[in-house]
């Protein structure tokens, strides 16, 4: 439902050569999967982020949602920023953070659309700091009130931009298996950038390794582990090892060459 | 400001006192530095007997007009511009020639142009305080952080909602500062215009009184207008504190931190 | 004021387009006859003041007048921000009289100097004194209270007595804000001399303008403004050069920082 054709994005400098972020990336997500995108740091993968969620106009390929092409924010695809703290808004409460999803929308009240904040607050476990600011939670709490911001949304697609790459490992893992678990209540389709491999693997259905400049997939690993996933017996697992190898042996090798 | 500066006030006390004793020694210096006690005795007089009223409301109407003129094109020009670059470009270097320019400097051009009344005073109050609100304005404006755009780009909004819920409350910190700065400078120009040519108003009366060699009054006068300066500052703080009481909590957990 | 020179050619294109208008505007008396010359005849008036010799006498009185005044005001008030700033007490003790007297706008001072000093040199030092302290003053409180404790226990675990302390440890790393205070003050300085020169003076440049506008002597009048404009560019100019110099420690250290 999500296809990504030949996408190559330039970049001119105010001097010398143009800078190939993307080559020739192209895959496909099926609905309702979690698939992760991993690579060398400044391969190009916030960038493929930025084009996919159509908030950057590709030099050449195209992103289709549904068969229909991605000129602008298409509905039903929400972008998560790596740095989540300056994309909350330091003036808005955390509900009011959250309710921001919904404003834009039609046809509901506002007592309709704080009830829903609430809710989705209360499903990202921060049920009681509605009235907090987010200058005033952890990062670990500002990252979840992003994803609740939009999640409240009921995306199809949510592509996430390394979310977990600032917090600490203890909170990481917590997260990761919040994330989980919203993604199985609600069956979105995630599109989740990380450079963290052992992420990767744990979250996804399938992992795509993207080369350094101009980023190419370099390889599509399918990770048929069952789910749910648990962060001991999975992470144990030969298959997940097998897994994490390969990925590790593919990424050291595109980071040897540059 | 709960805590009381009790060595403030202490050495502040010291120093009226120390002015009283010195000025009722010596009559000649009474006469050019008349004691505390004096110069507050004639404020009430002068305010009490509804001389000095007419003089504070008229200074406070050019003032009031002023800043708040300033402010409605400064914001506006200033939003325009920070929002759309190659409109900043196109006047930048006209700003940045009149920029330096001291403000009193077009008292003489406006005399010319707007006579010696209220509206000469209102258009160089304009003219002094549109500067400072309106690159504080641009700055405000240019410094949001483009995550903030695309996060409201991500969610799809139309470029009014966007204005209106990103924009402006994401560029008000700068903005206020450019407010609370031309304040002062408004006062100033008002004082100043009122001073080079004028038959009324606080500027007037306080030179008007040292001509006549009135010292009490023009001392009175001064202190009335020292407080209407802080009060018209502890107004806008006040605001300010109520408004913007997120970006105070912002701001002081990043000092901590 | 360097980016006057990153400016794309638009801006000093509309400024030409403008400099034309005024010249018809004055030839042809769209504004006003009188009051309104075209550009040419007030550039020739600059040309003619400057070269006579007239203006420059004026100048040379207000930058007299205001370089006195800002030297001996950055001499107080650093002085006395030092010791604001570093010791409590002293800051206690003097915030509240400082305060007050910041209330007064300046101009309202300057009947007060003339009754003690006259209408002379003087009575305008002591304005421009009297209204440079306090940014000067404030500034460079603000600058000496942030110095990081961290420094100056090093400094004290090194042996350093106090003067020295305040003398290469303090002032130096309170040197930006101090800058920042001098910077404005500059602009100060520059207001206040020329009101007080329209308010009781026989020479200056402030003097010179007014008296222009009082004899109708019009265009002669724009081009003081001119000269004055020109005045405040050149110091706003060669304090940002001198900064830059002086500071480039620190704007290396905030240019890493981003």
């Amino acid at each position: 439902m999500l296809e990504v054709r030949e996408l190559r994005k330039e970049f001119q400098p105010l001097s010398g050569q143009p800078v190939v972020a993307l080559g020739s990336v192209s895959f496909r997500v099926e609905s309702g999967q979690f698939v992760s995108i991993v690579g060398p740091s400044g391969c190009g993968k916030s960038t493929l982020l930025q084009c996919i969620a159509g908030l950057s106009r590709p030099s050449a390929g195209r992103v289709l949602l549904h068969g229909r092409e991605v000129t602008g924010p298409p509905e039903g695809l929400i972008l998560l920023f790596q740095e989540y703290n300056k994309s909350l808004m330091a003036w808005r409460s955390v509900l009011r953070n959250v309710r921001f999803g919904l404003e834009n929308r039609a046809g509901m009240s506002r007592g309709e659309m704080d009830a829903e904040a609430r809710r989705y607050l209360e499903l990202v476990g921060l049920k009681g700091f509605e009235a907090h600011y987010p200058w005033e939670l952890s990062g670990g709490m500002q990252q979840r009130v992003a994803i609740a911001r939009a999640l409240v949304r009921r995306p199809e697609v949510m592509l996430m931009d390394e979310p977990f790459g600032s917090l600490d490992a203890l909170t990481r893992i917590e997260l990761e298996d919040a994330l989980l678990r919203l993604w199985e209540s609600l069956r979105a389709t995630i599109l989740f950038v990380t450079h963290d491999i052992e992420e990767a693997v744990y979250l996804s259905d399938r992992v795509y390794v993207l080369s350094c400049r101009p980023a190419l997939v370099i390889e599509e690993i399918e990770v048929k582990l069952e789910r749910p996933r648990h962060q001991l017996t999975t992470r144990e697992d030969p298959r997940f090892i097998q897994a994490r190898r390969h990925v590790f042996e593919l990424i050291s090798k595109e980071m040897a060459k540059a | 400001m709960a805590r009381l500066p009790g060595k403030g006030l202490a050495v502040l006390l010291g120093c009226l006192v120390l002015w009283e004793v010195l000025a009722r020694q010596s009559g000649a210096l009474a006469l050019y530095f008349p004691p505390a006690s004096q110069v507050l005795a004639t404020l009430a007089a002068i305010v009490g007997n509804g001389e000095l009223l007419g003089h504070i409301a008229a200074s406070l109407w050019r003032f009031a007009q002023g800043y708040a003129l300033a402010a409605a094109l400064a914001v506006s020009a200033g939003l325009c511009f920070g929002l759309w670059r190659p409109l900043y470009v196109l006047f930048e270097p006209l700003i940045e020639l009149l920029r330096p320019m001291p403000s009193p400097a077009t008292i003489p051009i406006a005399i010319l142009f707007l006579g010696i009344g209220d509206r000469m005073k209102v258009a160089v109050t304009v003219y002094a305080c549109f500067w400072p609100i309106l690159l504080n304005t641009i700055d405000g404006v240019r410094a949001i952080d483009p995550v903030l755009m695309n996060t409201a780009a991500t969610f799809r909004l139309g470029p009014w909602e966007r204005f209106r819920k990103v924009v402006l409350p994401a560029a008000s910190p700068q903005i206020v500062t450019g407010l609370r700065v031309s304040l002062a400078i408004a006062l100033i120009l008002v004082t100043t215009s009122e001073m080079v040519v004028s038959n009324d108003g606080l500027g007037f009366y306080i030179l008007d009184r040292q001509r006549s060699f009135q010292i009490p009054e023009m001392y009175a006068a001064i202190v009335a207008l020292a407080m209407i300066g802080y009060g018209l500052n502890r107004l806008f703080l006040t605001l300010d504190g109520w408004a913007m009481a997120w970006y105070k909590g912002l701001t002081r957990k990043e000092e901590i931190l | 004021m360097s980016r006057l020179r990153e400016s794309r050619w638009s801006g000093f294109g509309f400024l030409l387009l403008l400099l034309l208008l005024w010249e018809a505007a004055g030839r042809y008396g769209w504004i006003h006859k009188l009051f309104f010359p075209p550009a040419t005849k007030i550039l020739a008036s600059f040309f003619q003041i400057v070269a006579s010799g007239e203006v420059l006498g004026h100048v040379g009185v207000s930058l007299w007048r205001a370089g006195l005044g800002y030297g001996l005001a950055a001499l107080v008030a650093i002085t006395l921000g030092v010791l604001m700033g570093y010791w409590r007490v002293a800051y206690e003790s003097l915030e509240v009289v400082v305060e007050l007297l910041r209330a007064v706008p300046p101009p309202a001072i300057i009947p007060v100097a003339i009754v003690f000093l006259g209408i002379g040199d003087q009575m305008k030092v002591f304005i421009i004194l009297f209204s440079c302290a306090f940014p000067i003053l404030v500034n460079t409180m603000d600058g000496v209270r942030s110095v990081d404790p961290v420094l100056v226990r090093t400094a004290r675990t090194f042996g350093l007595g106090q003067g020295a302390l305040l003398w290469k440890v303090v002032l130096p790393a309170a040197s930006p804000f101090i800058m920042t205070g001098l910077r404005i003050a500059v602009a100060i300085a520059l207001i206040l001399v020329v009101i007080s020169e329209m308010v009781g003076a026989t020479s200056g440049i402030g003097y010179f303008i007014l008296d222009s506008q009082r004899s109708f002597r019009i265009p002669q009048m724009y081009a003081g403004m001119l000269v004055l404009a020109l005045l405040g560019y050149t110091l706003n100019r060669g304090f940002l050069l001198a900064d830059a110099r002086l500071m480039a420690w620190h704007k290396g250290l905030t240019a890493r920082q981003r």
